[in-house]
């Protein structure tokens, strides 16, 4: 499995869970089912605005994830509208954000800013 | 539902009309004042991302994740294990996370869809009744369509197309290969899984030639005529490893016609080339349970409404991901992963009887074509005239002449791009 320590696939607990789990020892290549032991019946979370769940292809929304694309959740709005704007009207160097940023609206992108600057970092 | 905003009046009127046919049926959730359920056929990073981001817009929706296999194998960052640069075990990711936050994991096929009574039939002979279905298979290869080339000719001649033990096959097939053997790529016709994927293969496959097979060569075969971030590869072939790779297009007689693995031949109209290693990529279509489920149409792709990503062909059903016609996004995981973080917006929309928002979806594609030398596409889509477009002046190709540390950086964002949204779907 994964080595990475980066990548959570590389995290074992939950594997050794898994395969304890009474059917799939059984069943292997079968069908075992593995219902939600432990789901997290958290609240749920505000809509994102059109692209902005897009945005963590890249952008890391979890903290544990160690990532060049800097992140976004937590971060002011202001500085992220900014941000774009440098990127679209090419005044900020960059590699593929020149490209993304023009294909939004400055109210797309302050909508998105704000939803990302609202959540818990 | 509101209907007053213009753009979502054709969808608005389609869907009522849908929901209409249906609502005579019987629908369990409701009756027994259940949770309303979807199911997610296909464990992929369409299907796993929309089960998750769905669980977590609407905790109390029951989400099902049906999914055949036990251990999930990356195709992005394949080609790197195939040049020798990475493990397949630095590419497998299992579903223990998914099912720990709270969405309900089946590790078995679905093996029959009734799109009137809204149950799917898996494997294991259970049945899991739906008020909302997404269908994200992936693809299907096509064993019908290359003469020569079906399952047992992709032992001698892998496609690697699936990754897994397809891919450590042509690992292993390229690390016994003499000194100053052709390897050939066979590259299929649009649209396929992963449009710039075997000019990646082919530049990591130079790289691994360059330095331990230095006298072999490459020869793609490809039955079109122009392929993504052609300029890009070709650019970067002669700057990284002038000589070695040539590309043969369809207009060139480039178009493979059949294969034959004994003899480890390739024919196209004008010739046929003996290959030392031979990556045969077929053309392909939408997982089968697309078909069964009456999704795809004749092309064998999934025609979708861009707005809803809701199929024509079945109400309540939809598709997202390699499976779908999605306009102008190509088939990459970057799109899968857009593709199905919007539709679970769109379905929570729906459960409730609200009018789903347009969505707006990105896309960008990284390829190496070394390890140190990252090129990327990038995209902004919309729906526009029945179809996911570009929004235009917005994305394209990684600049032509960049300078070496910008393709450094690309490179670094690619795995970065690997690293996020593997954490994203599985982690
Ligand atoms: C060599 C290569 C390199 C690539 N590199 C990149 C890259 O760098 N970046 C990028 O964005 N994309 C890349 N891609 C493309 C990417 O792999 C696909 O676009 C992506 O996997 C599509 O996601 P999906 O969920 O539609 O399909 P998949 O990821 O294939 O997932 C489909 C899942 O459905 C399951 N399934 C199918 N039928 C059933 C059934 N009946 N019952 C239960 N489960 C079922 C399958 O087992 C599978 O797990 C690459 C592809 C290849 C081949």
């Amino acid at each position: 499995m994964n080595t990475d320590k980066n990548v959570p696939g590389s995290e074992t607990d939950g594997r050794r869970r898994i395969l304890a789990h009474p059917c799939s020892s059984l069943f292997i290549g079968v069908a075992l089912c593995l219902t939600s032991f432990g789901a997290a019946q958290s609240a749920a979370v505000t809509e994102p605005p059109p692209g902005a769940s897009a945005c963590s292809g890249c952008h890391a929304t979890d903290p544990s994830v160690a990532t060049p694309a800097p992140r976004l959740v937590g971060r002011k709005p202001d500085e992220i509208v900014a941000a774009l704007a440098a990127f679209r009207s090419g005044q900020r160097p960059a590699t593929v954000m020149d490209r993304i940023a023009k294909g939004f609206t400055d109210a797309e992108i302050r909508a998105i800013a704000e939803w990302y600057g609202e959540k818990q970092p | 539902m509101t209907a007053d905003q213009p753009t979502n009046r054709r969808t608005f009127l389609k869907r009522s009309a849908a929901i209409g046919a249906v609502a005579l049926l019987p629908r369990p959730a409701l009756a027994q004042g259940a949770a309303q359920h979807v199911v997610v056929i296909g464990g992929g990073f369409a299907g796993a991302t929309c089960a998750r981001a769905l669980k977590r817009l609407s905790p109390k929706v029951r989400v099902s994740l049906v999914e055949q296999r036990q251990i999930f194998v990356s195709c992005p960052f394949s080609n790197a294990v195939i040049a020798g640069l990475r493990t397949l075990s630095q590419q497998q990711f299992g579903y223990e996370k998914i099912a720990q936050s709270g969405v309900e994991v089946h590790l078995a096929a679905a093996t029959a869809v009734n799109p009137e009574t809204h149950v799917v039939t898996l494997s294991d002979g259970s049945r899991l009744t739906y008020d909302r279905l997404v269908v994200a298979p992936g693809i299907d290869l096509r064993w019908d369509a290359l003469p020569g080339y079906d399952q047992a000719a992709a032992e001698h001649m892998p496609h690697a197309w699936e990754a897994g033990a397809q891919t450590e096959l042509l690992a292993r097939q390229l690390s016994a290969m003499p000194d100053g053997g052709t390897v050939v790529i066979a590259a299929p016709a649009n649209p396929f899984r992963c449009p710039p994927g075997p000019y990646e293969r082919a530049s990591l496959i130079a790289y691994y030639l360059k330095r331990k097979k230095p006298k072999s060569k490459l020869l793609i075969l490809d039955a079109k005529d122009a392929f993504s971030k052609q300029r890009l590869f070709e650019n970067a072939w002669k700057e990284l490893y002038p000589g070695m790779i040539e590309w043969v297009g369809l207009s060139a007689g480039g178009k493979v016609t059949s294969v034959d693995p004994a003899a480890m031949t390739l024919t196209t109209d004008f010739d046929t080339h003996k290959a030392a290693v031979a990556n045969v990529i077929p053309p392909q279509r939408a997982g089968r349970i697309a078909q069964i489920a009456g999704v795809a149409d004749h092309t064998g792709w999934c025609p979708i409404d861009p707005e809803t990503f809701e199929s024509i062909l079945q109400p309540h059903i939809h598709v997202i991901g390699d499976a779908a016609i999605a306009g102008a996004m190509p088939k990459s995981a970057f799109a899968a992963n857009a593709q199905a973080k919007a539709c679970a917006q769109t379905v929570e929309k729906l459960l409730v009887g609200e009018e789903p928002r347009e969505p707006k979806l990105i896309n960008t594609c990284y390829s190496l074509v070394a390890p140190d030398y990252g090129i990327s596409i990038a995209g902004v889509y919309h729906p526009a005239g029945g179809q996911l477009v570009e929004v235009a002046g917005a994305g394209g190709i990684s600049p032509l002449d960049a300078t070496r540390p910008f393709r450094e950086q690309e490179a670094h964002y690619a795995e970065g791009w690997f690293k996020t949204i593997t954490a994203e779907v599985f982690g």
